[in-house]
């Protein structure tokens, strides 16, 4: 059988690969492509601390990396997946020297801060790795590349693959999929959730250990120095979102993730009939975020994230995390933003880090009055029933039964177009 | 007379500078002005190509310092935003970067009250400045001219601000072994490898209309986007309506957004939500939806369907679900399940191993009966039996999983590949799996073994063989059953 053009290919890879949420080329080791300036200067690429995104899809999604897969034939069938053998998708590949290739030409002309790989499970996870890992290879020792790359591994692989892939890319990556066991087992029933976790032990031994031989001898291989990453989905299984907070929590922990990705599941085209499901609103996933947020920034346990959630373990989608837990614990309120210790003050719904930041050091100057913090944040009508200044004291606002609507008035309900 | 004196005599200082992101020419003169003690509503400052000269101050010399005054003190933080904000465009930016320096030799602390006016216009300043280089670095594209040893890479962008020269180093680092330009309306900057030089103002003419890879770059751009979630706010904020003339990509973005709601539904249509959340509540129930089920191929044929039968009194259920792969000629025909040969052979083997058939429930994992017309010799048609898909088994087990739910069964047992992939979701091989039970996720067991038919088309020899297995793996399943009845 003929393949299908390059331009054809590309467009079935990567449409292939757009379920992955991740496109972040952030929190790698800085290099240029002047750095160690041997083989005549032909280098390419460099990388900063913080990622840019050189474009945006219409779904508001940053485009930072070409996020392609290597194949999308597959011989596992997992039922969320578009990919899955029992799909009728149309199949390409790529060879390791197009994916390199490509990769360059785009990032020649700017297009991209660098590449994504993933793949299908063609032959074996084993063969598939070593494809992965030698479009790699070829990137960085052929082509001199200096920017920015993500390997998806696959866990059933080699352990001894999954840390080659360490050397060549920046980041690696390992979805456990699903939140709950039970939700994997339905709905991945190839994947066995001890292999992944263990997969990930791999790679955060391999870093560990490769931080510390950097801290001894200075020319040490670096391995992954934007660390692993995860992706969850959401709203495939009867996961709720304390169970997932709960799950997230637990990897950060275990695994020492730099991230962990919720993506709402998404319809796919062909898609397994053992998905009767509607699609999670958007908005879930954001409030997910928004407890991630909370969790990894604001100093919130993952216990008191689920305290926000409802008795059935859902976060509320007309109002944000923070406010969630506030309006439970009113009696942690009004916080004096003259005196309340940053942790306090990281509490109050409304304010951000960069605002507690303005605040404390502000406050160092002056006593602040409400027209001060008011300059200092996004919006003061949010905020005023959960502080003292030294011109205002909410009149036990926080008791009023009615806060909620008075801080986040409820919208006008869009109603679902694919409503069943 | 004093410079002191003459700087209060004077209505104001018109200090010149080079270009509009001079900010090394700014700081010298502003440490001068300062020394000389000269207040900030006193001094205006001028650009090539900004605004007009200050008529009253043109042509005073600027004051001379004493020689004893004292060095001019600034936080790093200031002179660290202050090299941003000078690229801005708005033309208040040298006297806001002066007052901000006059008011700090009073109260060294001002930097840090980011409640103060001017303090938090320099902020803002310094973040637009931060963000239009940052917009710069992610949205410039390079067409290629020339190839082998006259490959060049030239690009055409339109900054907000003065930042051209203060992204060089940018550029310059990250394609350091590429010859390249990037032309502006305020400049331009040429790398050849090994030395960067600037040249000047250039237009949009200058640069190649176009480069073969934009038409592979597009085609990502559309693919990667995903059409059910639809954020054209989100986009916007990031990437502003008055970059696109520059972005080969933007060009497709009003087709996409107008295409994404078309292309959801056409998702939604293929699967995803092809059942709604709530199963039907009984078994009769199921038998009469499933008469109207078109939701793959095989329930369009024209076919009846054939609903499971059998005990549904819980009270005189035994727990056994025997579930076959889908209705034969027979069974269409009399509409109801292994009523065929190889339901013959199977109640057979049934009785034998003691499974008491009275007491479990009869089904398949695909109601519709799946064929290709046959054409036989001296006319007329027969309808040759056809295994369904793995999408068609995966479909129809929407079903069979209400079945369950509804009977609760201890044991399911499987009769071949399609009802083993049809409770577990998965292709297995049943001769490998076959005689060992198998958790399911309602808490029942599940049992796999060949179907019936399977055994009708062997021949003597090896039927016999596999009868036997057939029969040996029944008398497991009534074992096990008995056991779990406790």
């Amino acid at each position: 059988m003929s393949q299908p053009s390059l331009i054809e290919r590309l467009g079935i890879l990567a449409d292939a690969a757009k379920y992955d949420a991740s496109c972040a080329s952030s929190g790698t080791t800085r290099r240029t492509s002047k750095d160690g300036a041997k083989g005549g200067g032909k280098a390419i690429g460099s990388t900063e601390g913080m990622g840019i995104c050189h474009a945006y899809a219409p779904d508001g999604r940053c485009i930072s990396l070409l996020k392609i897969l290597l194949t999308n034939h597959c011989v596992f069938d997992c039922h969320y997946c578009i990919n899955r053998k029992s799909s009728n998708v149309r199949r390409a590949r790529f060879t390791p020297q197009e994916v390199a290739d490509l990769t360059m030409a785009f990032y020649k002309r700017n297009y991209i801060e660098g590449l994504f790989l993933s793949s299908g499970i063609v032959k074996s996870s084993s063969h598939t790795m070593e494809q992965l890992i030698e479009a790699a290879r070829i990137l960085r020792e052929e082509h001199e590349f200096r920017g920015y790359i993500h390997l998806k591994t696959i866990p059933e692989a080699d352990s001894e693959l999954v840390t080659r892939a360490g050397l060549y890319a920046d980041r690696v990556s390992i979805n456990v999929e699903l939140p709950t066991l039970a939700g994997l087992t339905r709905l991945a029933p190839d994947k066995n959730a001890a292999t992944i976790e263990g997969a990930m032990d791999t790679v955060k031994a391999a870093i560990v250990e490769a931080k510390d031989a950097c801290k001894r001898f200075k020319s040490a291989p670096r391995f992954a120095p934007a660390g692993q990453s995860t992706q969850m989905i959401v709203g495939a299984d009867g996961a709720s979102d304390a169970d997932i907070v709960g799950k997230a929590s637990r990897l950060y922990g275990d695994y020492r993730l730099r991230r962990v990705y919720y993506s709402a599941f998404s319809p796919i085209p062909d898609a397994s009939a053992v998905l009767p499901l509607q699609r999670p609103p958007l908005i879930r996933e954001h409030r997910l975020y928004q407890s991630d947020w909370l969790m990894r920034f604001y100093g919130f346990a993952p216990e008191e994230v689920q305290q926000a959630a409802g008795t059935d373990g859902m976060l509320p989608l007309d109002i944000d995390p923070k406010l969630a837990w506030a309006l439970k614990f009113r009696d942690q309120f009004p916080v004096d933003v003259n005196r309340a210790p940053r942790e306090t003050l990281l509490r109050v719904p409304g304010l951000g880090t960069r605002a507690v930041g303005a605040i404390l050091s502000a406050r160092r100057h002056r006593t602040l009055r409400l027209d001060d913090v008011a300059r200092l944040t996004v919006s003061i009508a949010k905020l005023r029933p959960f502080i003292v200044t030294a011109d205002w004291r909410p009149t036990l606002l926080t008791e009023r039964a009615d806060l909620k609507t008075l801080i986040a008035p409820p919208k006008a309900q869009q109603l679902e177009l694919f409503a069943a | 007379m004093t410079p002191f004196r003459d700087a209060r005599i004077a209505d104001a200082f018109a200090v010149p500078l080079a270009a509009p992101d001079d900010f090394a020419g700014w700081r010298g003169q502003a440490r001068r002005l300062l020394m000389a003690d000269v207040p900030p509503d006193r001094v205006t400052w001028h650009m090539p190509g900004e605004g007009g000269g200050d008529l009253f101050a043109s042509g005073r010399r600027l004051p001379v310092p004493r020689a004893d005054a004292p060095q001019p003190r600034v936080p790093r933080a200031f002179l660290d935003l202050a090299a941003k904000a000078a690229l801005h465009r708005d033309e208040g930016r040298f006297a806001l970067l002066y007052r901000l320096l006059w008011r700090l030799q009073q109260r060294p602390g001002l930097m840090e009250d980011e409640a103060d006016a001017d303090v938090r216009q320099l902020h803002r300043l310094t973040r637009t400045v931060r963000r239009d280089m940052h917009k710069m670095r992610a949205f410039v594209r390079f067409r290629q001219i020339g190839s082998g040893e006259d490959e060049r890479y030239i690009a055409w962008f339109e900054p907000e601000h003065h930042i051209l020269r203060a992204n060089a180093e940018f550029f310059v680092n990250r394609f350091a072994g590429m010859r390249w330009a990037i032309l502006t309306p305020q400049g331009s900057l040429h790398w050849d490898g090994a030395v960067l030089s600037e040249g000047p103002p250039a237009s949009r003419a200058d640069a190649p209309a176009q480069d073969a890879a934009e038409e592979l770059w597009r085609r990502y751009y559309g693919s990667i986007f995903n059409p059910a979630r639809l954020k054209v706010g989100a986009m916007l904020k990031e990437m502003p309506r008055r970059y696109w003339k520059n972005l080969p990509e933007a060009a497709l973005i009003p087709e996409l957004i107008a295409g994404a709601q078309a292309r959801e539904a056409a998702m939604v249509d293929q699967g995803g939500t092809m059942f709604g959340e709530e199963r039907p509540g009984s078994l009769p129930e199921i038998a009469q939806a499933i008469m109207a089920c078109r939701r793959c191929p095989i329930g369009c044929n024209g076919t009846r369907a054939v609903p499971g039968e059998g005990q549904s009194d819980p009270a005189r259920f035994g727990g056994l679900i025997i579930v076959g792969e889908q209705p034969g000629d027979s069974e269409e025909e009399q509409g109801r399940p292994f009523v065929g040969p190889a339901g013959r052979l199977l109640r057979a083997h049934l009785e034998d191993a003691g499974l008491d058939l009275s007491r479990a429930w009869l089904t398949n994992a695909v109601k519709h009966f799946k064929f290709v017309p046959k054409p036989m010799r001296g006319g007329g048609k027969r309808r040759l039996h056809q295994n369904p898909t793995a999408k068609e088994i995966d479909i129809c087990r929407w079903w069979l999983e209400g079945e369950r739910a509804l009977l609760r069964p201890r044991l399911v047992l499987a009769l071949g590949a399609s009802a083993a992939r049809s409770l577990l979701g998965k292709t297995v091989s049943v001769q490998q799996v076959r005689g060992q039970p198998m958790p399911l996720d309602d808490g029942s067991e599940l049992w796999i073994t060949t179907h019936p038919s399977y055994l009708l088309r062997l021949n003597d020899g090896p039927r016999a063989q596999e009868e036997g297995r057939f029969a040996g793996d029944l008398r497991a399943v009534a074992a096990r059953l008995a056991e779990l009845a406790g």
